[in-house]
């Protein structure tokens, strides 16, 4: 049997006139009322969506933000009508989706507890039963006489949701609300949820938290930008999910980048390359940290020393910026993924490849083309280049293809960017592209660092251990 | 529109406790608390009686203790009067509600125009120690309309309160073109003059017309005049129209009601 079924459902939003708030006075002048109270502009929010959740089980339902969960909820809960196709459900719902939404703040919590009871479908004699369960679960007990106003935020949701969780309904809407205490609140929460399957109810959950669908949902549905993606097994959703949130997020890296390059390239056009000035890079610029000093000691004419410092400033600030005197160019930089396609999402301890194209205009003899590698806090995580690894330049000329490739990324999940440059031994800059390139690398295990060593766990005594996901208790 | 009808009485548990709420919260934190109820209208009752009875004397006999004829009036507008402009705003003010819970929207207005009726039994207590002290008696006849002339306002002022709120939704500038319309409403209808007035009479189709009249004139049969209450018919008319009203003002709350939780 089924508790909630939707079927062939489209929710359409109207959109009246474009406009905020209209006037009446505008209206009459206008002689637009009827027009005004006629929707102009529609929004399609779902799109012929159809799941069914089976009494008894938990469902979730994920998808990026604006994607129409909510919406699918509010439609369950019966606060917005579909506009085509039907939904039905079975039972008395509980909907927590804005905890205490009702309350009052002038009056009492207990007061504010009645009232939302009875909103919420309670009869005050169940409310009176259930009243000491709700206060002691809301661990609101010396506050409940006072009036909600000066309750804290977290009081506030904690009673709301109190309230919601003793309605005992038979169906129970969640929308992302077990963010709403401190973490001995959420596993009461938690568990009360469990208690409710325990009892053979039915729970729908939207939420962010693809960890909890995983381990709590018996089924999951995937919705995006309205339309059903697929619907089953919660562990095969969550990854299909996360696969497409992938590929949203490289084409977004890709259009960062692309802006990125596009500004320095820009930018530096304005400004007078430091031809005769020292390579900002070369005080910690790409791997070349160790000749530093040499550097110093080489070049630096007093004149430009201005211009370097701002430029030096602006390393320190970590801004992305591109320099130098362009005798050797950096046309292109591409990453590439283990399957040797360009790409902007890496999985940690896959394989990741620099494809840097230069282009030197002359013969040159000195050069050293160099990478570095920073996390988002701007912390260099491994910079090198080719004079430190003892490659003794002879001659570049003409078009260049440099990769550098990494066998195994081993990062721990974040954003990368990554600095590339040609420069002098003495570190004068022909080209650097200072963290102009972004990418992210993604990985299941939420571990903590910069780096993650390849590692194993090996124990000796009785210890035991089990592959399975920690379900809830 | 029945089945909406029938929802209305399966919540009249929540509509009974909102409306206990907005009492309680309206004077909760001030240091005279329920009293303002009375202070309120005691206030307004000596400035209308000074003004009226020193500075512009109404010196129409038929009118006479002055300041009781006048809170006749007087009380049922306040109940009126505010009940539209909280109906008005009550929407905005309540989204969350409309937007988050399943939770009937007409509730709302309704709660609004139930309080303010609560303030104006109130209010008649002052009225009646006022009949009191003057040693006004009403015929008692008479009082058997007053439960009807309460029933008429109510449905008529709901009806307008359902309408108003639904469209103040869609156009905010509603509550202040309603403050000013209602001003206007009150000295157009008989509350501070009598209705018997010669000056008054010159003009009856034009106050025939403003319904609010045969609700004040009833009420002033009823509580201040000697009987008998001449005006019945016109009270049992308006009683028709405003069953009418309600319907009306019902049918347009629900006609928009989707839209309200996309536009609060």
């Amino acid at each position: 049997m089924n508790a909630i079924e939707l079927d062939h459902v489209t929710k359409i939003y109207r959109r009246y006139s474009g406009r905020q708030f209209a006037t009446l006075k505008s209206a009459l002048l206008q002689r637009s009322i009827l027009r005004d109270l006629t929707a102009s502009e529609t929004f399609p929010a779902l799109t012929d969506v159809s799941f069914t959740v089976p009494k008894g089980s938990t469902y979730g339902v994920i998808g990026r933000n604006g994607s129409g969960k909510s919406t699918a909820l509010k439609l369950v809960a019966g606060i917005t009508k579909a506009t085509s196709g039907s939904v039905k459900v079975e039972g008395r719902i509980s909907a927590l989706i804005e905890l205490g939404a009702g309350f009052h703040p002038e009056i009492s919590g207990r007061e504010n507890v009645f009232i939302n009871g009875i909103m919420l479908g309670l009869t005050k004699s169940q409310i009176q039963e259930r009243f000491d369960d709700i206060v002691d679960f809301a661990e609101l007990r010396e506050f409940i006489d006072a009036p909600v106003k000066t309750y804290s935020s977290g009081m506030y949701m904690r009673l709301g949701f109190a309230v919601a969780i003793h309605v005992d309904p038979d169906v129970l809407l969640v929308d992302e609300v077990l963010a709403v205490g401190d973490e001995g609140f959420t596993h009461k929460c938690l568990d009360k949820f469990a208690e409710f399957r325990r009892r053979n109810k039915t729970i729908l959950l939207v939420t962010h938290s693809l960890g909890l669908v995983e381990r709590f949902c018996d089924e999951a549905v995937w919705i995006d930008e309205g339309r059903v993606m697929g619907h089953g097994d919660p562990k095969r959703m969550v990854d299909a999910y996360l696969t497409a949130v992938e590929k949203g997020e490289e084409q977004l890296l890709a259009t960062t980048t692309a802006k990125a390059v596009e500004a320095a390239r820009k930018g530096d056009g304005d400004r007078p390359h430091p031809v005769d000035g020292v390579a900002p890079g070369h005080a910690r610029g790409a791997g070349s940290s160790d000749d530093g000093s040499e550097a110093d000691g080489q070049g630096a004419p007093t004149e430009t020393a201005a211009d370097g410092e701002t430029q030096l400033q602006n390393m320190f600030e970590a801004t992305e910026g591109r320099w130098g005197s362009r005798e050797i160019e950096i046309t292109d930089v591409t990453l590439i993924d283990h399957a040797g396609e360009p790409s902007f999402v890496f999985h940690s301890g896959e394989s990741m490849s620099v494809r840097v194209t230069v282009n030197a205009h002359a013969a040159i003899s000195d050069f050293v083309f160099g990478i570095g590698l920073f996390n988002a806090e701007g912390v260099c995580c491994y910079g090198t280049n080719t004079y430190l690894e003892e490659m003794t330049p002879v001659k570049i000329e003409g078009t260049v293809q440099a990769t550098f490739a990494i066998e195994r990324l081993d990062l721990v999940e974040g954003t990368y960017k990554l600095d590339v440059a040609v420069h002098k031994r003495d570190g004068f800059p022909y080209d650097y592209h200072r963290l102009l390139y972004t990418f992210r690398v993604k990985s299941r295990t939420h571990d903590a660092g910069i780096y993650r060593p390849p590692h194993r766990w090996s124990f000796e005594g009785r210890v035991e251990f089990t592959d399975e996901v920690d379900k809830l208790t | 529109m029945l089945s909406n009808l029938a929802k209305l009485i399966r919540y009249r548990g929540l509509i009974q406790s909102l409306v206990a709420r907005e009492l309680k919260a309206r004077y909760r934190g001030s240091v005279l608390g329920f009293l303002w109820s009375f202070i309120n209208p005691l206030l307004l009752l000596s400035i209308y009686t000074f003004v009226f009875t020193v500075v512009l004397p109404n010196r129409n006999p038929i009118a006479q203790p002055y300041a009781v004829f006048m809170f006749c009036g007087i009380l049922p507008w306040n109940w009126f009067s505010s009940s539209l402009m909280e109906a008005s705003g009550s929407l905005v003010a309540g989204g969350n509600l409309i937007k988050k819970v399943l939770f009937p929207a007409e509730i709302l207005p309704i709660v609004n125009v139930l309080a303010n009726m609560v303030h104006y039994f109130l209010g008649l207590l002052i009225l009646v120690a006022f009949l009191v002290g003057y040693r006004h008696w009403p015929d008692p006849a008479g009082l058997a309309w007053f439960p009807v002339v309460v029933l008429v306002q109510l449905i008529f002022t709901t009806g307008l309160a359902l309408f108003l709120s639904a469209l103040t939704v869609h156009y905010r500038d509603i509550r202040d073109l309603l403050s000013n319309l209602l001003m206007f409403w009150f000295f157009a209808t008989p509350i501070i003059y009598p209705w018997q007035d010669d000056n008054v009479r010159q003009y009856k189709w034009l106050f025939d017309l403003n319904p609010f009249t045969h609700i004040a004139v009833s009420y002033q049969e009823i509580l201040f005049f000697p009987g008998p209450v001449g005006h019945a018919k016109w009270l049992l008319a308006l009683g028709a129209a405003s069953i009418v009203i309600f319907l009306g003002g019902y049918w347009f709350f629900d006609r928009l009601r989707d839209s309200f939780a996309e536009a609060v």
